[in-house]
């Protein structure tokens, strides 16, 4: 039993914070432990999001899963749906045939994702942290890409966008002019930001040396992200394994080394600049050409073909009715998601539906860890530090 | 690179793997499960795998050893990663716990279990994680309908006492629903 219960005759305290608790975000529970004011230990309940994605997908065509994959983590779809592709397209073995055009979009829009994924998060725990105004700014930032991406794909949040072996649609006219009228004034809101948040003494107060996890316990815990990039290991799927053409981009991995609230905040706040640098690069070098692969075993056949050319309108019929059919076998793919490694392990029998699609999301191995994390802190430090985790219910209960 | 831990595995545990691929450039061992805490010890220690990065199951239905439950190791200090997979079979789903040596093991295990029905012995709390603990059977299992519905629980306080209006039978307190009400989702 703690010191203060002995001394002042009082009982540790039992308190549930969630389901729905208006100073956090996202559905979930925590059975909380209370010394006072002091987390004794902390239980933390997720699962009221559940809707049986893996049961789901095994019940649809391969094409059809990208659509669940966008309500996995709804801030930023595109990830999602680049991660799946890129999992059944290993396991057909087309992974190098992508055209490199349609290989830049995935990278642009995904970071456009990033910096949306970021956006909402910071936005979430500024908030939390009674900043209503930098929560205008954020969601104010945001929109520009939700307007841009919408341009693209004709959804605000589920784009379903990527197709196995390619994208759905190439950019509209003018895309590229938009988004760098974009990209530079989301510079001068991070600018603004900087300046509201980064010396602000409120916001020190409340996440400097608070959430700190080891690196040890980080590793251990198989935590990728900001997390663990927060504890001084600089690990990003994008330069450690790089997939799509992130090898080919000059870009940066920023870490810290207290693993605590704030590093996490600078380090979103520095990837973000990092993404804008990745778009701006990746629009420079942007190919033409075909966005996806001309093999019709895979992708649709282009609409005028098949109204006039039999061969297409046989693709395009044996697409629609038996869809592609993987071979057997079983592949992981690893995307760098917002909140770290995002991993899709299918298994595939050979029919036209995966027999297995599992999920690994990148906030699980964080939220299993948050109840360790709390431990010895006080109740308001949970608003905080439950924020920088970003768990997004999507893909945490699946 | 990881080829070489492979060949290492197959050196230091030649009757415990049963087979190697690696099928899409994943490098997979198979391994039998009464080795498992021992041979994952050695990769742990000896070969730099720092981290459990995710574990499932997969369930393959029909097979003698209808449950393959899969691990996914990453090194971040050599960066290659290796796939771990052992069976186990229906009627003895029973596995030892990884919760020693990766302490994100305690959660995947507990989704696992909860999923699939696979006993990790030695874990410390396999409460379900993502489901109530009402919840009866295994759902992920291929022999779990997809359509498969559960019984309605009254709500019941954590104490054990009712909420005050609570739908209870006989719907004395608060206005009873009508039958179906739960057709519509929760709110």
């Amino acid at each position: 039993m703690p010191d203060t219960a002995q001394d002042l005759h009082t009982e540790v305290m039992d308190l549930i914070l969630g389901p729905s608790h208006p100073a956090t975000h996202g559905t979930i529970r925590l059975n909380v432990k209370l010394d006072g004011e002091t987390l004794v230990e902390v239980d933390v309940e997720p699962g009221f999001l559940h809707r049986g994605f893996e049961k789901e997908c095994e019940d649809h065509k391969w094409n059809q899963c990208v659509i669940y994959t966008d309500r996995l983590n709804y801030v930023s779809p595109i990830i999602n749906n680049v991660g799946f592709a890129m999992a059944v397209e290993k396991l057909c073995g087309i992974s190098d045939q992508i055209p490199l055009r349609g290989q830049y979009l995935r990278v642009i829009l995904s970071e456009m994702c990033r910096i949306t994924d970021h956006l909402t998060c910071l936005a979430a725990v500024t908030m939390e942290l009674g900043a209503f105004t930098a929560f205008l700014y954020f969601i104010k930032a945001r929109e520009w890409f939700y307007e841009l991406l919408e341009s693209v794909t004709g959804a605000r949040v589920t784009y379903s966008w990527t197709r196995i072996g390619g994208v759905r649609a190439d950019i509209p006219d003018g895309f590229a002019d938009k988004t760098k009228v974009a990209l530079s004034r989301t510079r001068e809101v991070l600018a603004e930001i900087h300046r509201l948040f980064t010396n602000n003494r409120i916001f020190l107060d409340r996440t400097v040396d608070i959430g700190v996890i080891s690196r040890e316990d980080a590793v251990s815990y198989g935590i990728t992200g900001p997390w663990l990039r927060s504890t001084g290991v600089a690990y990003d799927v994008r330069k450690s394994h790089p997939y799509l053409v992130y090898g080919e981009l000059d870009f940066e991995i920023p870490i810290a080394h207290n693993g605590d609230n704030y590093d996490r905040y600078l380090i979103r706040m520095r990837e973000m600049e990092q993404s804008i640098r990745i778009i701006e690069q990746a629009l420079a070098k942007l190919p033409g050409g075909p966005v996806s692969i001309p093999d019709h075993r895979y992708t649709y056949p282009d609409k005028q073909l098949v109204y006039t050319n039999i061969e297409a309108l046989i693709n395009q019929f044996k697409l629609v009715y038996e869809e592609l059919r993987p071979p057997a076998g079983e592949a992981y793919a690893y995307v760098e998601g917002g909140n770290g490694e995002l991993g899709f392990y299918v298994v595939s029998n050979g029919a036209n539906k995966p027999w297995k699609c599992r999920v690994h999301p990148p906030c699980f191995p964080i939220m299993a860890a948050l109840g360790q994390v709390l431990k010895g802190y006080m109740l308001a430090d949970i608003i905080p530090t439950f924020g920088s985790v970003n768990m997004i219910g999507g893909e945490m209960d699946r | 690179m990881s080829k070489e831990v492979l060949d290492k595995l197959l050196a230091k545990f030649p009757d415990a793997v049963v087979s190697t691929h690696n099928r899409c450039g994943d490098e997979t061992a198979l391994i039998k499960r009464e080795r498992l805490l021992e041979v994952m010890r050695w990769l742990r220690d000896e070969c730099a795998f720092e981290m459990l990065m995710d574990l499932t199951a997969v369930d393959y239905l029909g097979e003698e050893l209808r449950f393959e439950v899969v691990y996914h190791l990453k090194s971040l200090s050599r960066n290659y990663r290796l796939r771990v997979k052992a069976r186990v079979p229906e009627d003895d789903p029973t596995l030892a716990s990884l919760t020693p040596l990766w302490k994100g093991a305690n959660w995947f295990e507990r989704e696992c279990h909860e999923f699939y029905g696979i006993r990790f012995q030695g874990h410390p709390d396999l409460r379900p994680l993502l489901l109530y603990p009402e919840f009866k059977g295994y759902p992920l299992r291929k022999d779990y309908p997809l359509d498969g519905r559960q019984p309605r629980l009254p709500l019941i306080a954590p104490e054990g006492k009712r909420f005050p209006r609570a739908l209870d039978e006989t719907g004395h307190e608060g206005e009873k629903l009508p039958e179906d009400s739960h057709e519509h989702g929760e709110f």
